[in-house]
């Protein structure tokens, strides 16, 4: 329990600092930028209470929020990806989060990449809708999401590959 | 009774999850209604004093451009003080009699690339900055000071769409909206231009100090472009900004000491 606790306190506040003082200057191509703190939503421990996921999640979607000056979108971003959590294990995982002998340490990195791809594109999709908030410019919505996406996902992946403890 | 707790417990997450998610919901609402989010800003003494601490290392980086350009003020300041000593009076020195109050403070966190952008500057309420004080830099306009903290204060830049001020034609008096379409950090808009104002390409639009925020003839930017909107009858103007709203550093706070006496000439 002390252990599960100070893994992922350091997580969030390793997660928000990266995300405020790098991830959001990048700008790429003026408006492109990658929000990789959401893995600390996707990695949370799966064998954790339910309650506390979406708790964490609103935290850190709400500290985000404090540092770019921007409302709720964050917090109303993680907070649905964080309920809507159980349905996507069980989509990119299958029998193996059935039997709840899943471990992100110890999957095949296909299912993990389907599993970080759909949390991603739900997230993004959220977050840009809450932030532009106006179906006039859903054309602008789209384009946020899509090369937004692409970018969280190839930074998410590099992560994941980086901090996975036992390599193949 | 019973039922209903049995209910409660048997959906908390679902609860929970709706509860903290419109709680967001309405965070996120107040913060497109202009001067009206509350809670979430980065204005406090946390995310502050971290962007202070990140800013004093990534300052040094843009040390000589930011100097280059305080320099160039400096010139121009100076070559309008000499020029016009012969003529100037005694009395135009007198700071306290002037109607607009200059302080200067840093940029330390910029931000261009969502639709509701923020600045973060260093100075707050024990500068005696507050709401609504305009913010320059020496090429044009930068926003509106929206919440302060001690140290803090953050400001609503003209790329915001919530955003909204008073600006006008150099040639004419013509005046209209300056807004923002979340499209090209380097291009804002100009609506609310009669039809009948002779406008053309290159023109200078200036701030018409219509507001009390701004005094009169701060440079904004050049016309770009233009054509009238749907109903005819009012022209959309696509302006370019003199200030490149992706590198800003020294910051000037305009405050005007004579607008209590205008808003409650106007309240009356």
């Amino acid at each position: 329990m002390n252990n599960f606790l100070s893994v992922n306190s350091a997580r969030f506040i390793v997660l928000v600092l990266i995300q405020a003082l790098l991830f959001n200057n990048i700008n790429f191509l003026g408006y492109i930028n990658p929000y990789p703190y959401i893995l600390f939503v996707a990695f949370f421990p799966v064998k954790s209470n339910r309650t506390i996921i979406i708790l964490a999640s609103f935290l850190i979607g709400l500290i985000t929020d404090m540092f770019l000056d921007s409302g709720g979108i964050h917090a109303a971003a993680c907070v649905f990806i964080a309920y809507v959590r159980p349905v996507l294990l069980k989509f990119s995982f299958g029998t193996m989060y059935e039997h709840h002998h899943i471990k992100f340490s110890s999957v095949d990195f296909g299912s993990k990449l389907t599993y970080i791809i759909v949390l991603v594109i739900l997230h993004h999709i959220i977050l840009f809708s809450l932030e532009i908030f106006s179906l006039m410019k859903i054309i602008l919505i789209l384009k946020k999401t899509l090369f937004s996406s692409i970018f969280t996902i190839l930074l998410s992946s590099i992560i994941t590959i980086i901090f996975s403890r036992n390599p193949k | 009774m019973q039922q209903i707790i049995n209910f409660i417990i048997r959906n908390k997450n679902f609860l929970l999850f709706l509860l903290l998610f419109s709680i967001s919901i309405l965070f996120t609402v107040q913060s497109h209604s202009y001067h009206k989010s509350k809670f979430i800003n980065s204005a406090n003494f946390l995310t502050g004093g971290i962007y202070n601490s990140a800013n004093n290392i990534s300052a040094y980086f843009s040390l000589k451009s930011q100097n280059k350009l305080l320099s160039e003020e400096n010139k121009r300041l100076k070559s309008l003080l000499y020029n016009s000593k012969s003529i100037m009076k005694k009395e135009h020195l007198d700071s306290l009699n002037a109607p607009y109050h200059f302080s200067n403070a840093q940029v330390i966190r910029n931000s261009y690339s969502a639709t509701d952008n923020i600045i973060l500057i260093n100075k707050g309420e024990n500068d005696s900055i507050k709401q609504d004080f305009g913010v320059i830099t020496t090429q044009g306009i930068v926003g509106i000071v929206d919440k302060t903290s001690g140290h803090f204060a953050t400001v609503i830049s003209i790329l915001n769409t919530t955003s909204s001020i008073s600006a006008q034609l150099k040639k004419t008096n013509h005046f209209g909206t300056l807004e923002w379409d979340a499209k090209n950090p380097a291009i804002v808009q100009l609506t609310d231009i009669p039809k009948i104002a002779n406008v053309s390409v290159g023109d200078t639009i200036i701030t018409s100090g219509r507001s009390s925020i701004f005094p009169k003839d701060i440079k904004i930017g050049l016309i770009e472009n233009y054509k009238l909107d749907a109903a005819e009858n009012y022209y959309e103007i696509n302006v370019r900004l003199f200030n490149d709203m992706t590198n800003l550093e020294h910051v000037y706070i305009i405050e005007n000491t004579k607008k209590p006496e205008v808003t409650n000439l106007l309240n009356e």
